[in-house]
């Protein structure tokens, strides 16, 4: 039974292990968290077969009791074959990524992305806007009852057509900005061939 | 930990009942796939003739098998083929009860009809080479997989089928490799193989406690266990399915993954994958842990996933994204029917998914479609489909309206009786789920409403008459298109396009032109692509005049899932 305990230990921590693999961004990770986290599940499967240190069922003069139940085995064989496929799959998924973006890294779904983009410029735009009524009341204020009588009302207009001319520029270059932003997002930094290669497959912590 | 679960003569085989003609025709829907995607990769894009008859035979004789299958199992009781002479505690066990043969017939018929499409669509495009060499094998292989998950009599079988149905899922996914692709297809296999994990942990538990993965021995031998370790393995098991079946907490992964694929693709895989979680879902709460145990648990995830989905596709501008939200919205339906563990839940609960599987695929094949004649799926670009195409507008509109439930149609049937049963049950959750049920048909008609409204009925754009030449699509500002030439960045890909795509008539080219690297055709929708559509419509539209007797085919389901024995006795003799 203390193998059997061994086992189960063994197959908690890969399981421990690669949970916290799968936890991270860059795709080399999360493939190397499957094959440990698969691994630690073939160990608590196997483990499942009974008491360690018994006979394989390839002696026929052995006892049933005596024998480990093959089944289990069978399982954890095919399990093996299936992650196989699946880590081959993954490495590919994550050499393509690279190959595409330049990193690994699991990108975030451009439809999410969009929506908090909307969320900021919707901020982004209130700010400005109330930015530009306090302007607009303080150059009310400024000017004065007397000036407005002198001036009329062209003095208050040249003000607002000025302030309205920088609203409007501040708002375009903040469209500017976030479709910047919104193309950078969707070319994912295809600047940095020159890194380090392996830095970039092995996914550096950033 | 079993002290010697498979202690006894193991080997001591007791040759099964002489097997029946019946029996032999079970593993065909597995196998026939399976060869013919080898026989594929074997022959290579040559013979591209061939390779389309060698599909669609294939496929049609899965159908016809399917069909076979569900009258016997329908007359018979379920057939039962043990693979290569094992009696069940060690061999694989095949099962087609009503049930499976049932799930059988919808699935080939949908897989048989989206072939005929994506062939239509290969041929449209005349782009040959790439779809044929690796999209014909993996959706063989698809098939294969979703058929041996129904068929499957054991949990380990159920998981190999799973698998299966799962690797040939992120090839065709991430089918080209762009940008897009790739990352939808990241989040999508990290998903789907944490759930398989997960699966394995838990047929290492039930089997750790009863010694056996053969559902009809579980049946009995669950039933023994001690009440923790019984919840534990129901849980787990539930999980996994709930992550397959796109559950309310556990579909997170499905509305960003699936309208990235080929329409083709997106249309099997949101009529059929997640329909093969709720069928695991079905025979988990039904065949391994009956009674109502879970039941208010289940109730409240299928609440959240009526109400969560369907607010998620009215805020949706995208129909494809629409459709995935209210595809995860109306997987509540099955859930709550399933939950209600009664003959008239379960009955509702199959009725509703054989209603889902083909209104499902449908909409996203006609959406497909809709993105060849209108460059785009965004709806606040589109418009004026109907006009354009008045027989696109008829299969949307069709379709739109029984996913929604409007009277006549099956979808109407199907959660009518969902909900009557519900009605029958009583109970204060059940009455919220009733209010939450109607309030998603009447929030999913005001959904499709307003696709309707916004793609096919108002004003056509005036670059969606531009018919027959190369649309280049810029990036312009939405207010000064002046200033498109400053704009930072290429402008590429189809999501850095604020503005309207703005069509440039380039002389001397016609038809073909790309679109975030997909290939695009205007004009009226090719009759390759079109026909199979309108059978999937009129497919959908036989659930409403063959209503009677398909009502009659599931509560025989129910019944059989219900008393358990039919199925019990046919695998173990007992």
């Amino acid at each position: 039974m203390n193998e059997t305990l061994s086992l189960v230990i063994a197959g908690g921590a890969l399981v421990a292990a690669g949970t916290i693999l799968l936890l991270s961004r860059p795709l080399t990770r999360i493939v190397l968290g499957a094959v440990v986290l698969g691994n630690g599940v073939n160990l608590l499967l196997l483990a499942t077969s009974g008491a360690a240190g018994r006979a394989p069922l390839l002696y026929p003069a052995t006892q049933g009791r005596h024998m480990p139940d093959p089944l289990p085995q069978a399982f954890v064989l095919t399990a093996i074959v299936i992650s196989l496929a699946l880590t081959a799959f993954l490495s590919t998924l994550a050499y393509r990524a690279w190959q595409l973006s330049g990193t690994d890294d699991v990108q975030d779904d451009v439809e999410d992305v969009r929506v908090a983009q909307r969320a900021d410029y919707a901020e982004e735009r209130d700010r400005l806007r109330t930015a530009y009524r306090e302007q607009r009341a303080r150059h009310r204020d400024h000017a004065g009852p007397e000036e407005e009588q002198q001036a009329g009302g062209e003095g208050i207009l040249k003000h607002l057509r000025r302030d309205r001319a920088q609203y409007r520029e501040a708002r375009r270059r903040a469209r500017a900005e976030m479709r910047a932003d919104r193309v950078r997002g969707a070319h994912a930094e295809v600047g940095t061939d020159e890194d380090d290669q392996w830095e970039t497959i092995l996914g550096a912590d950033r | 930990m079993g002290d010697d679960p498979g202690g006894g003569p193991l080997i001591a085989a007791v040759p099964p009942e002489a097997a029946s003609t019946a029996s032999a025709l079970v593993p065909l829907p597995v196998i026939l796939p399976l060869l013919a995607a080898g026989l594929k990769l074997a022959i290579g894009v040559r013979l591209q003739r061939t390779q389309r008859v060698i599909s669609t035979v294939v496929l049609a004789v899965v159908l016809a098998v399917a069909l076979l299958l569900l009258i016997d199992a329908d007359s018979h009781g379920p057939q039962v083929m043990y693979a290569g002479g094992w009696p069940p505690p060690v061999g694989i066990v095949l099962v087609a009860d009503r049930l499976s043969a049932l799930m059988l017939v919808i699935s080939s018929a949908v897989t048989l009809c989206v072939l005929l499409y994506s062939i239509g669509q290969g041929m449209a495009d005349n782009d040959e080479a790439t779809p044929l060499s690796v999209y014909h094998p993996s959706y063989l292989v698809l098939v294969a997989g979703v058929s041996d998950t129904f068929l499957a009599g054991d949990l380990f079988n159920l998981y190999v089928g799973f698998e299966i149905m799962l690797t040939a899922s992120y090839v065709l996914l991430t089918l080209g490799g762009t940008v897009t692709r790739i990352r939808a297809g990241a989040t999508y296999a990290i998903v789907s193989l944490l759930s398989s994990v997960l699966f394995l942990a838990a047929i290492a538990v039930v089997y750790a406690a009863t010694g056996t993965v053969t559902m009809a021995q579980l049946a009995g031998r669950l039933d023994e266990l001690p009440d923790g370790v019984r919840l534990l393995a129901q849980i787990s098991l539930l999980t996994v399915f709930c992550v397959k079946a796109a559950v309310f907490p556990l579909a997170a992964w499905l509305p960003d993954s699936y309208p990235t694929a080929p329409a083709p693709v997106t249309a099997v895989f949101a009529g059929l994958l997640t329909k093969v979680g709720i069928y695991a879902i079905l025979r988990n709460q039904t065949l391994l842990f009956p009674g109502d145990r879970l039941s208010g648990v289940l109730m409240v995830l299928a609440l959240l996933s009526l109400l969560i989905g369907i607010l998620g596709a009215v805020a949706q501008t995208d129909l494809k994204r629409l459709l995935s939200f209210t595809l995860i919205s109306h997987i509540g339906y099955m859930v709550f029917g399933i939950a209600l563990a009664s003959r008239a839940g379960l009955a509702g609960a199959v009725f509703y998914v054989a209603h889902h599987i083909t209104v499902q695929t449908t909409l996203f094949l006609v959406v497909g479609l809709v993105e060849r004649r209108g460059v785009t799926t965004d709806m606040q670009r589109l418009g004026g489909i109907a006009k354009l195409s008045p027989a696109l507008g008829l299969v949307f509109f069709i379709p739109a309206m029984n996913l929604a439930g409007v009277p006549p149609l099956s979808g109407f049937l199907g959660k009518l009786g969902l909900l009557r049963a519900g009605l029958m049950q009583g109970g204060a959750l059940v009455y919220v789920l009733i209010a939450a049920g109607t309030a998603t048909s009447l929030l999913t008609l005001y959904a499709l409403a307003k696709a309707w409204n916004l793609a096919f009925w108002r004003a056509a754009p005036p670059e969606l008459y531009v018919v027959g030449v190369v649309l280049d699509i810029v990036e312009t500002d939405d207010e000064t298109p002046g200033e498109s030439a400053a704009a930072p960045g290429p402008p590429t890909e189809a999501e850095s396009t604020p503005g309207g795509p703005v069509a440039q008539v380039l002389a001397g080219r016609t038809e073909a032109a790309t679109f975030g690297g997909r290939a695009i055709t205007t004009g009226q929708p090719p009759a390759a692509m079109l026909a199979p559509t309108i059978a999937m419509v009129s497919f959908g539209l036989a659930f409403t005049v063959l209503a009677g007797p398909l009502t009659g085919l599931t509560e025989r389901v129910a019944d059989e899932l219900a008393a358990r024995t039919p199925y019990v006795t046919a695998v173990t003799g007992r």
